[in-house]
């Protein structure tokens, strides 16, 4: 039929609306679920241990390296103006209000988001979701919930690592390697970095990334068609879409912040 | 692994996190060195305040005494009113202050630098002008203590921003000058 082509664009807009829908309702659903959490802090607890503490590891190493290639590439630019005393402003402004939520949102994307909805997807494959319901229990509370949650504590507390690791690579690199003033890199810091302005700028930029990358994770794993290619299919679906809306809202976010 | 593990995992986790955020509002920002309220307020006017921002130092000496905390114009005598928050501790500085604004290198920000005058205080002033007059002094009504900034105080003595444009010009200007008057001769 010649009609189909139209056909078909109106299929894929409209189940790319029923999965949005399904998203929102989902999202309500886990914060409608949250209360109830203060009465089981276990099940968070258990979620942060393999959302953020086993993410650790990652960030820690990416920080550093990231901190001591901004040292290393800033001091080459910077002294050829004579201004290699500003490597610490370079080196923390980048980290604290870039380099810092979007990189760890990414690796958070890689490392946690990945294995939340593998594990998600999986629980549903095998029937395990069903089988919760078959008990009265809510599987969007009892799992989903926890794991929301423990991507929304972990993020920003893994972003600040990564920055205070960051800022210390740069500190062993310009000050270590090449010879900045100890004194100068601190103080032009303290100087140009504001409290307000760039460090809670930081951290509301890592809570956002937070919840959007666990929230898709979640999500892409509770919609997975139960088989194991559904089931890849959405690790890789979360993968690209968290990292993509990551990057996005980064720029939105900082017109928003940063933009006069 | 046991819960308890994971328990004591996790709350090292918390622990580096908010470690961590303490250490960049402490160390990397200016939280750690900006005591805010902590002061005293003063006012100068200037003629011209271009480059100066909220935030900027204000030094004597090199050494930062306070921020600015506010810019605004005066319409009637169109200057700028430059509010600035010095720090408690340094509540010694003398009534004849002068405040300048300065660029920290060539490239730098402005900054305010306040220069030490006199701290005369008004019963001697009073005394040298009435032997001047041939009068008595009256010392009624006037406080014998050396005079010091106090909040709100305001400082007569400024010299606003040098723009390099105003400069220039000025510089041009009198080179045509010099030049014309050397042709007429």
């Amino acid at each position: 039929m010649k009609l189909d082509p139209i056909r078909n664009l109106g299929h894929s807009g409209l189940s790319f609306f029923q999965r949005l829908g399904r998203g929102n309702i989902l999202f309500v659903n886990i914060l409608r679920g949250s209360p109830a959490l203060l009465l089981r802090p276990g099940l968070l607890i258990q979620q942060v241990y393999s959302v953020g503490v086993l993410s650790l590891l990652i960030i820690f190493v990416s920080g550093l390296f990231v901190g001591m290639v901004l040292g290393l590439q800033g001091y080459n630019t910077l002294v050829k103006f004579g201004a290699e005393e500003s490597l610490g402003v370079v080196v923390a402004l980048s980290l604290v209000r870039e380099l810092g939520p979007v990189v760890a949102g990414l690796l958070f994307a890689g490392r946690a988001g990945s294995a939340l909805t593998a594990e998600i997807g999986l629980m549903k494959a095998t029937e395990q979701l069903s089988a919760m319901e078959m008990m009265a229990v809510d599987p969007v509370r009892r799992v989903l919930t926890p794991r929301f949650l423990a991507g929304f504590i972990s993020m920003p507390l893994l972003a600040a690592i990564f920055s205070a690791v960051g800022v210390l690579g740069g500190y062993f690199v310009g000050v270590g390697l090449l010879g900045v003033d100890e004194g100068a890199y601190w103080s032009q810091i303290q100087a140009n970095v504001d409290f307000d302005d760039d460090i809670i700028n930081g951290v509301i930029k890592s809570v956002v990334f937070g919840v959007v990358i666990t929230w898709i994770a979640v999500f892409e794993g509770y919609d997975a068609i139960p088989t194991s290619e559904g089931v890849s299919r959405a690790t890789t679906r979360t993968v690209v879409h968290s990292s993509l809306a990551v990057l996005g809202l980064d720029f939105i976010l900082t017109a928003l912040m940063f933009g006069e | 692994m046991t819960s308890r593990t994971v328990e004591i995992w996790v709350g090292l986790f918390v622990v580096a996190g908010i470690a961590a955020m303490f250490m960049l509002a402490m160390q990397v920002s200016n939280l750690g060195t900006f005591s805010s309220g902590e002061g005293y307020e003063i006012e100068a006017r200037f003629e011209d305040a271009s480059g100066l921002k909220v935030r900027s130092p204000v030094t004597m000496a090199g050494v930062t005494l306070g921020r600015v905390t506010n810019i605004s114009f005066d319409g009637k005598s169109y200057q700028a009113v430059v509010t600035m928050n010095i720090e408690k501790q340094y509540n010694q500085l003398p009534a004849g202050t002068s405040a300048n604004i300065y660029t920290a290198g060539l490239l730098g920000e402005k900054y305010v630098g306040l220069l030490p005058g006199s701290a005369a205080d008004p019963c001697e002033d009073e005394k040298l002008q009435a032997e001047l007059e041939g009068r008595k002094p009256d010392l009624q009504g006037l406080d014998c203590k050396p005079q010091h900034l106090a909040q709100g105080s305001k400082i007569q003595l400024t010299q606003g921003s040098l723009v390099l444009e105003k400069l220039i010009a000025q510089f041009v200007s009198s080179f045509m000058d010099n030049k014309e008057k050397t042709k007429n001769k």
